[in-house]
């Protein structure tokens, strides 16, 4: 009876994609991939085609491509319907029809939500909407605020210092325009890697003339009578003079049109179950409800089973790729989503990467190389083993550390490894800031609570 | 042509900026910026940089153009 339903969803059946970016791009390959000849709609909100983020705060803000030249290379055809530039406001789970911003509806068979998340704005919305007050998410953002660097700004300033906000400060340096970067925490990048590491990225953004003010928050901003934003004043009492203000707060779930469908989403994400199936507001899997990307949010085996949400690209394609799968597969044929968390960033020259959840880490040893050569390894411990680690410049040896990571190898790290320095052999705390202090954006976020904990904890949403 | 860097794989061995050097730069010791968009005529290079890749994190547009937003009139 199954396969027969299986068989007829595979050769006549409807499947919608919302939010048409780059998990619902690979998503839509994967199901074409694995046979599907029915119906494939993309529903996106915006106008453009799938493109990818990762250049808008890097290659874009350098000069070295443009926002428009961003468009993601294609896997395959997909012969899909597009319905660019329309919002999906509504879901009717007991009809199976997703309703859009024009008034249609378009039904579904199975439907994947990939609507990703979107930049937090200024608190403030009349100080946002200031001219050259920019966010940093969109196409349409990277090729605003490229435009903006281009004509030469006075000075930029730049709140937050999680990984976006510092690669735009970096690209700011690079092109030698004036920035000034304020963030909440004692350091950037703080949030997600903690503070011994954190010290490494402050100095690296003072070396390279970045004026990095830290401990403190923006208060205000203060516009001129054309309404061109033209001051900031922070918390310390300082004022300072900007032309151009870029807010890197971090990131929201894009959810809210969901509201009363009975779907189990909210500001957190969508959860689901290991096979990407969404769960409804009771706690119930869904069948033919599947999430993929930064939106979702999934238990994992390696991190005791809690809820991870990962603002990182590679998850977004994996992610996605496990869920077209499972959508077209009968269960005993479904695959978990197991994928190791990894993300890269480049800044100020040096390239970053990381694996595993370093956030989740109490103590760091340096198991390579050395802080003060910006060069090392940092490998992260969470009671008695490896449960993250992350590189600066020195990449080749993520993939050793992720197989440890997988493997549950115990921390301290007991064997003695290429290019340990002495400062290397004991493990010291990694210093994350208290969780329930609100800092920048880790881009992965823990939630919920752990079978491997005996007691059930309650952990707050740090953002 | 359309191109993407899977950057979690790349080791920056730098074999793309060697082979196609419009197209990919080394920045710093390891890090890689690429044009994500590169002429037609580096299409030839741009498929040797791909091949040559160690890691295969280069992925080049499907010659076979199915473009968003064409079942809507709109030029991608
Ligand atoms: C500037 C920047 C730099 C980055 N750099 C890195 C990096 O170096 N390394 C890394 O690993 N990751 C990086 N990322 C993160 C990476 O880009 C994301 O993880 C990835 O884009 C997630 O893909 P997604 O498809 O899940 O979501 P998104 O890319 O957010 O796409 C979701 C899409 O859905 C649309 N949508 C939302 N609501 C609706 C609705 N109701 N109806 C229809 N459509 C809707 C949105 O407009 C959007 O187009 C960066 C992100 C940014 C913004
Ligand atoms: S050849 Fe591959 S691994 Fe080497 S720098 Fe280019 S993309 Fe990275």
């Amino acid at each position: 009876m199954h396969e027969v339903t299986l068989d007829h969803l595979k050769r006549e059946g409807r499947i919608v994609v919302v939010g048409a970016s780059l998990a619902g791009l690979r998503a839509a390959e994967t199901i074409r991939d694995k046979g599907f000849t029915g119906s494939l709609t993309m529903i996106g909100d915006e106008p453009y085609e799938p493109y990818d983020r990762p250049p808008l705060s890097k290659g874009v803000l350098l000069g070295k491509s443009t926002a428009e030249r961003t468009a993601l290379p294609r896997r395959r055809a997909i012969d899909a319907e597009w319905r660019l530039g329309t919002a999906a406001t509504g879901l009717d789970m007991a009809a199976r029809r997703v309703r859009l911003a024009d008034g249609d509806e378009v039904p579904y068979d199975r439907l994947l939500i990939a609507t990703g998340v979107r930049a937090r704005p200024w608190p403030n919305a009349a100080e946002g909407e200031l001219d050259g007050v920019f966010v940093l998410r969109t196409r349409d953002d990277g090729a605003a605020l490229a435009r903006r660097l281009d004509a030469g700004p006075r000075r930029v300033l730049v709140i937050g210092a999680g990984f976006t906000g510092s690669e735009i400060a970096s690209a700011c340096r690079e092109r030698g325009v004036q920035v000034t970067v304020a963030e909440r925490g004692d350091a950037p990048l703080v949030g997600a890697l903690g503070g011994v590491i954190g010290a490494v990225a402050a100095e690296l953004q003072r070396e390279n003339g970045v004026d990095l003010r830290t401990g403190v928050m923006v208060t205000a901003l203060e516009g001129d009578s054309t309404g061109r934003v033209r001051a900031a004043h922070l918390s310390d009492g300082t004022t300072l003079e900007c032309d151009v203000v870029v807010v890197s707060l971090g990131a929201q779930r894009n959810t809210e049109w969901l509201a009363g469908s009975g779907l189990g989403a909210g500001p957190r994400g969508i959860a689901c179950d290991a096979g990407c199936r969404a769960f409804d507001i009771r706690g119930i899997v869904t069948d033919d409800i599947y999430v993929a990307g930064d939106v979702a949010r999934s238990p994992h085996p390696l991190f005791g089973y809690q809820f991870l949400s990962l603002e990182h690209w590679g998850n977004a394609v994996s992610q996605a790729e496990t869920a077209a799968h499972n959508m077209l597969s009968v269960s005993t044929d479904r695959r978990p989503h197991i994928w190791v968390p990894a993300f890269w960033s480049s800044q100020f020259g040096v390239n970053i990467k990381s694996v595993g959840v370093p956030s989740m880490g109490s103590e760091i040893m340096i198991a390579q190389g050395s802080l003060a050569e910006r060069r090392f390894t940092g490998v992260y411990g969470y009671q008695g083993r490896v449960i993250g680690a992350v590189t600066f410049d020195n990449a080749r040896w993520l993939q050793f550390y992720q197989q440890q990571i997988e493997t549950t190898a115990p921390f301290p790290v007991p064997f003695p490894t290429v290019d340990r320095r002495p400062d290397g052999h004991r493990p010291v705390p990694a210093d994350f800031p208290d969780p329930s202090v609100p800092t920048h954006g880790p881009t992965i976020t823990l939630s919920g609570y752990s079978p491997a904990d005996r007691r059930m904890t309650f952990t707050p949403a740090g953002h | 042509m359309r191109l993407v860097v899977d950057l979690n794989r790349c080791q920056g061995y730098a074999q793309c900026a060697f082979l196609a050097p419009d197209v990919f730069a080394m920045h710093g010791d390891e890090g890689l910026l690429y044009d994500p968009q590169a002429e037609e005529a580096q299409r030839e290079r741009l498929a040797q940089a791909a091949a040559a890749c160690p890691v295969q994190a280069i992925l080049v547009d499907d010659l076979d153009r199915d473009l968003a937003g064409a079942a809507e009139g709109r030029d991608a």
